[in-house]
């Protein structure tokens, strides 16, 4: 009982430093309400994107001078060999970082070869037309995806490692990962794949829930990291769904798609083209949900905590406060919806193309 | 959409799909094998041992059952040894009974049989007895008669006469 109220306790506390760190950034700047809008705006662009280094908040000192608090993290380019530099070479975009002769530029969140001056040209479009090196950079993401890999590694091979030591039960946090991991196999992956096969899928439909849920969980902390919303990230999910779905499809998922059975001929013309674009569709709608879900959670939390700073009133900001509050919560609940429609739909392609027709 | 083509940055898809390919196969390794391999044997157990108490139980019904059975089969194989011996007993009584009248009555007749042999027995010895006692008293009473020539004559005489007479 004790621990689940420190839990509790924590997790409030977090919620509140979130906004405190947010309050932070945008507090002493910009005079007119005009400007502030469109500073929280930018923040707001600025937090939703990757970033070349871990920067927990910035402010401008007294002197003017720029203030970050984080640390870099490793560049890696490939640009006619590989190059591997610190993104503190950067200084946060405001420089130019010279590598074995060549010059870099850090450029709205993407690296660019630039001159000595880091000049950067545009088309008609206010595009920059900068050559771009391959960029395999440790990014704030790329952390993140690594902490949860190491987090996720160490909890369940542990609790693997309980199972054996006490006999077939699970200790500790086993306790509390077990019902989830029952769930995942008795509720998503046994009726939609169905009895005989849905063992194969076990691994996977486990990983993606409990890693998605995760990073999902991690975007709604102070640190502001946000895997779910890259859609690099959503893609590269769906993408391994829709492999493991065409891999697995059976001979009767294949004449569904191209040879309808039960419809006259003309019909089965007209569908196969249909049903093969399904195919693509479907987990292209996977990627976009989890993308535009979990965005669209940050920018409207974001914004209403950015409201606080231009209501500048009691009421305003107060109510600001009390909206944002409620939403984080909400958002609680999205992140682990979000991983249970990943999964519950991953395992629905997969029986689908493993689905037996015996009635036809 | 061009927002999202500007935004998909190639380096977190390769990371993302290293990292993640990576963790799924190390998972099912280290993590997911074992945890639903012990999750099943218990389930397994579980159902087992379930199952061989459901067994179990109806076994120890049949056991009562043949209990029930193999007491009232008893009891009746009591019964009928007693029956069976009681028959016996007064069959054995009877038998008994009958051998001792044969025997008594066999008894009875052997000695009724020795008795009349000893009585035949008797009555000749008797009879020679009396036979030779009479041939002693009638010789003593010839010789005495004989004794003088008197009574010789008398004797013959009435011997004669009484002859004559038959």
């Amino acid at each position: 009982m004790r621990r689940k109220i420190t839990v509790k306790t924590i997790t409030l506390l977090l919620l509140l430093v979130s906004f405190v760190t947010y309050g932070q950034e945008e507090h002493g700047h910009a005079d007119s309400g005009s400007d502030r809008a469109s500073e929280v705006k930018a923040y707001i662009q600025h937090h939703l994107k990757d970033s070349y280094d871990f920067n927990l908040f910035s402010w401008t000192a007294d002197s003017g001078e720029e203030k970050h608090f984080g640390f870099p993290l490793p560049v890696i380019l490939w640009d006619g060999g590989l190059k591997v530099f610190s993104s503190s070479k950067f200084h946060h975009g405001e420089t130019v970082a010279e590598v074995d002769g060549n010059y870099y530029k850090n450029y709205h969140g993407k690296i660019y070869k630039t001159d000595a001056e880091g000049t950067i040209t545009y088309d008609n479009e206010h595009h920059a037309t900068n050559e771009k090196p391959l960029d395999f950079s440790i990014t704030k993401n790329v952390l993140l995806i690594m902490m949860v890999f190491a987090i996720m590694f160490f909890m369940f091979s542990r609790m693997a490692k309980s199972y054996k030591k006490n006999g077939g039960m699970p200790k500790g946090m086993g306790r509390f990962l077990e019902p989830i991991v029952l769930y995942v196999r008795d509720e998503i992956a046994r009726p939609n794949i169905g009895e005989k096969h849905y063992k194969r899928y076990m691994s996977y439909l486990l990983t993606v829930f409990f890693f998605v849920w995760i990073v999902n969980l991690f975007g709604l902390t102070p640190i502001g990291m946000n895997v779910t919303n890259n859609i690099a990230v959503t893609l590269c999910l769906a993408l391994i769904t829709y492999i493991i779905t065409t891999v697995s499809g059976n001979k009767n998922y294949w004449k569904h798609i191209f040879w309808m059975p039960g419809v006259p001929v003309p019909m089965k013309i007209i569908l196969a083209p249909i049903e093969l674009l399904g195919t693509f569709i479907k987990p292209f709608a996977l990627m976009i949900r989890l993308y535009a879900n979990i965005t669209a959670g940050h920018v409207v939390i974001m914004s209403i905590i950015g409201m606080i700073f231009l209501f500048q009133n009691w009421l305003g900001s107060g109510l600001s406060f009390l909206l944002a509050f409620v939403l984080a919560i909400l958002e609680l609940l999205v992140a682990a919806l979000q991983a249970y429609i990943f999964t519950v739909l991953s395992a629905l392609y997969f029986g689908m193309a493993v689905e037996e027709h015996d009635h036809h | 959409m061009e927002k999202l083509f500007e935004d998909f940055s190639l380096g977190l898809f390769f990371w993302q799909a290293v990292l993640f390919i990576a963790l799924i196969l190390l998972l099912k390794k280290f993590a997911w094998k074992p945890i639903l391999d012990s999750v099943n044997s218990r389930e397994e157990g579980i159902k087992n041992a379930l199952d061989s108490a459901e067994k179990a139980k109806l076994e120890m019904q049949n056991l009562q059952a043949d209990n029930e059975k193999l007491l009232k089969e008893a009891r009746l194989e009591r019964e009928a040894m007693l029956k069976e011996a009681r028959e016996m007993k007064a069959k054995m009584i009877e038998d008994a009974k009958t051998d001792a009248k044969e025997e008594a009555n066999k008894l009875i007749a052997a000695a009724q049989a020795s008795i009349e042999t000893e009585k035949k027995a008797a009555i000749a010895e008797l009879k020679s007895q009396v036979a030779s006692l009479s041939i002693e008293i009638a010789e003593k009473v010839v010789r005495e008669e004989l004794s003088n020539k008197d009574k010789q004559m008398k004797l013959v005489e009435s011997m004669l006469s009484e002859a004559t007479l038959n």
